[in-house]
């Protein structure tokens, strides 16, 4: 074995297929780099936009004093944080302490490797552009394993949280980090199988060809998922980020901080950013798996042409576009919703997301199974109807069961 | 190239290894096991079997090892403990005797397959044929283990809370 079969190993992206040259190389740094600048770009946005939203949500001004619409007020915090004493407790487990703000933050950024930015995939084409005469994808890779990378880094990032709180030598920060753990692993379930639904419709793994498989509005997988594991995608994503209304993870009045209480300086400042960045990646990743990525909308043969830009760029206008109006949308849970008590965030989690995503999961296999063997359509749906009924009953048996026997104390819950 | 990613990768399944061993500490020994199960995960992908490596970080990096630093937090057990109490005598010499027979039956396999290895080139596929081949063989002619595996589980699962619910009438002895 040779240096040739290195491409095979690393990706997928056309650019890395054949000998390693220099213009391929300088192409993919070039990406690098560009997609770390974007990302702290954005994360200062993010931090400004939701102080902002949320600001004018409660009528306050907001930050408003650094730069125009107070825009730097990000940038002035991050330089004090980064000035700031950086402490060391004296109960802490000083190795893990150090590594805990990297497993956070080195995980957050590695998920925009793989959400594809921009590119042209109207008309049926397949997203690839061509710079310098090298033929590539508006994202930096992507790996046959494509989204299940995101969901291993995302599992990554629970270690973040919770050594960070465990090191800390300290009560509060070891709650937090507990319950941080927990909701992540319960969460993390429902995710994976409202993932699974628009796995089944898109066939493939990879992001960009989950991209691909989404040409027109229908066929978006907001759509062809029937809105269901959209729902829930959205709910768990949001327990899974830790941000309001499932913010127990850092909730200020029980737990002060949280798993970052005693964290300062530029460790907390890592903690914050990559907060800010996993909401970032988060909204892309839901723009990438159902609402058509950089796909411009389209219903039949009717697209919404965005006049004077070419394609590519489109493509990239289009996913901030969608990628916006999540941000927005995850500001707004913030400024409205309140936060959830521990007990229905675990029976939210395990009794209805859970039982709700496999359901459905169940559905639209059976619907899939059935149209590959060319059965009944209506006949598939029904029978699917009523094994799912009987598992439903089954399952409100078992939890009156249950609450039954706690009420009258025959069992210590 | 090959031999570099490989050189890599055993050095941190060794060093993993050595870390779970040496160290006092059961949390760094958990964060020794992560790092083992890295390494085995970058093994995974040099021999192009992409899932098995997600599914190595998700499943058992991502899932097993979380529960059991939950489980080290949870119980308090973050401290070294007194290794000089043995509560089964026979443990340590069986150990020995088990780990040195396990690396002599590692030892020998390889030596005796090494020559029968196949030789040549891997097969060309796309990025989901792995995924494919795996569904298709888990689905079709495994698919009785792969059904009495998830049995056992449940199995597991169910008596774990059986066991562990006390009913209310011992309880009132226990207090008694």
């Amino acid at each position: 074995m040779s240096a040739s079969s290195l491409p095979a190993i690393v990706a997928a992206d056309p650019i890395l297929e054949g000998e390693l040259l220099w213009t391929p190389l300088l192409i993919v740094l070039a990406k690098v780099v560009v997609i770390f600048v974007v990302g702290l770009v954005g994360t200062m946005f993010m931090v400004w936009f939701e102080r902002k939203i949320v600001a004018g949500m409660q009528n306050r001004v907001g930050p408003n004093k650094a730069g125009p619409f107070g825009i730097l007020q990000t940038l002035a915090d991050g330089i004090k944080l980064f000035f700031k004493e950086d402490l060391l407790p004296a109960q802490a487990d000083k190795w893990v302490f150090r590594l805990a703000p990297f497993l956070a933050f080195v995980p957050a950024f590695l998920v925009w490797s793989i959400i594809p930015l921009g590119g042209d995939f109207s008309d049926g084409q397949d997203g690839t552009v061509v710079w310098f005469g090298e033929t590539t994808r508006v994202q930096l890779a992507d790996p046959p394993i494509g989204i299940l990378l995101f969901l291993a880094l995302s599992s990554i990032a629970v270690y973040g949280i919770m050594l960070a709180g465990w090191s800390s030598g300290s009560k509060y920060p070891l709650l937090g980090s507990v319950r941080a753990s927990a909701q992540m692993i319960s969460y993390e379930a429902a995710l994976g199988l409202s993932l699974a639904a628009v796995l089944l419709s898109a066939g493939t793994l990879s992001t960009a060809g989950i991209v691909i498989a989404q040409p027109t509005l229908g066929d978006w997988h907001i759509v062809a998922t029937g809105f269901v594991p959209f729902v829930i995608f959205l709910i768990a994503a949001t327990a899974e980020l830790n941000r309001p209304p499932f913010d127990l993870v850092e909730a200020e009045q029980e737990l002060v901080g949280g798993f970052n209480t005693e964290y300062s300086s530029i460790r907390f400042a890592l903690f914050f950013l990559a907060e800010f960045m996993n909401t970032i990646t988060m909204s892309g990743i839901i723009v990438t798996l159902f609402l058509g990525g950089p796909q411009p909308i389209s219903i039949g043969d009717t697209t919404l042409d965005i006049p004077l830009l070419p394609g590519a760029i489109e493509g990239t206008v289009w996913f901030l576009l969608k990628v916006l109006v999540f941000l927005y949308a995850y500001v707004w849970f913030r400024a409205t919703l309140p936060r959830l008590r521990y007990d229905q965030l675990m029976d939210l989690g395990w009794k209805v997301l859970i039982p709700v995503a496999l359901g459905w999961f169940l559905l639209l296999a059976a619907i899939r199974v059935g149209q590959d063997a060319d059965w009944n359509i209506g006949v598939v749906v029904g029978v699917s109807l009523a094994v799912i009924a009987v598992g439903y009953l089954l399952f409100v048996w078992a939890l009156r069961t249950s609450s039954g026997l706690r009420d009258r104390g025959e069992v210590s819950a | 190239m090959e031999l570099l990613v490989f050189v890599l990768a055993s050095a941190m399944v060794i060093a993993g290894a050595g870390g779970v061993i040496l160290s006092r500490n059961p949390v760094h020994a958990a964060l020794g096991l992560v790092l083992t199960l890295f390494g085995v995960a970058v093994h995974f992908v040099a021999l192009e079997a992409h899932f098995l490596a997600a599914v190595q970080v998700i499943v058992y990096a991502g899932a097993i090892v979380v529960l059991f630093l939950f489980v080290i937090m949870l119980l308090g057990v973050d401290r070294a403990e007194n290794i000089e109490v043995e509560p089964l005598k026979v443990q340590r010499p069986l150990a020995i005797v088990i780990g040195v027979g396990t690396i002599g039956i590692v030892a020998a396999a390889v030596l005796r397959v090494r020559s029968t290895l196949a030789q040549g080139e891997p097969l060309q596929s796309d990025g989901d044929s792995n995924i494919r081949q795996l569904a298709a063989d888990l689905f079709s002619d495994r698919v009785f283990a792969f059904e009495l595996t998830s049995v056992l589980l449940i199995v597991a699962v169910a008596g774990t809370v059986v066991m562990t619910r006390r009913q209310r009438a011992s309880r009132e002895d226990d207090r008694s």
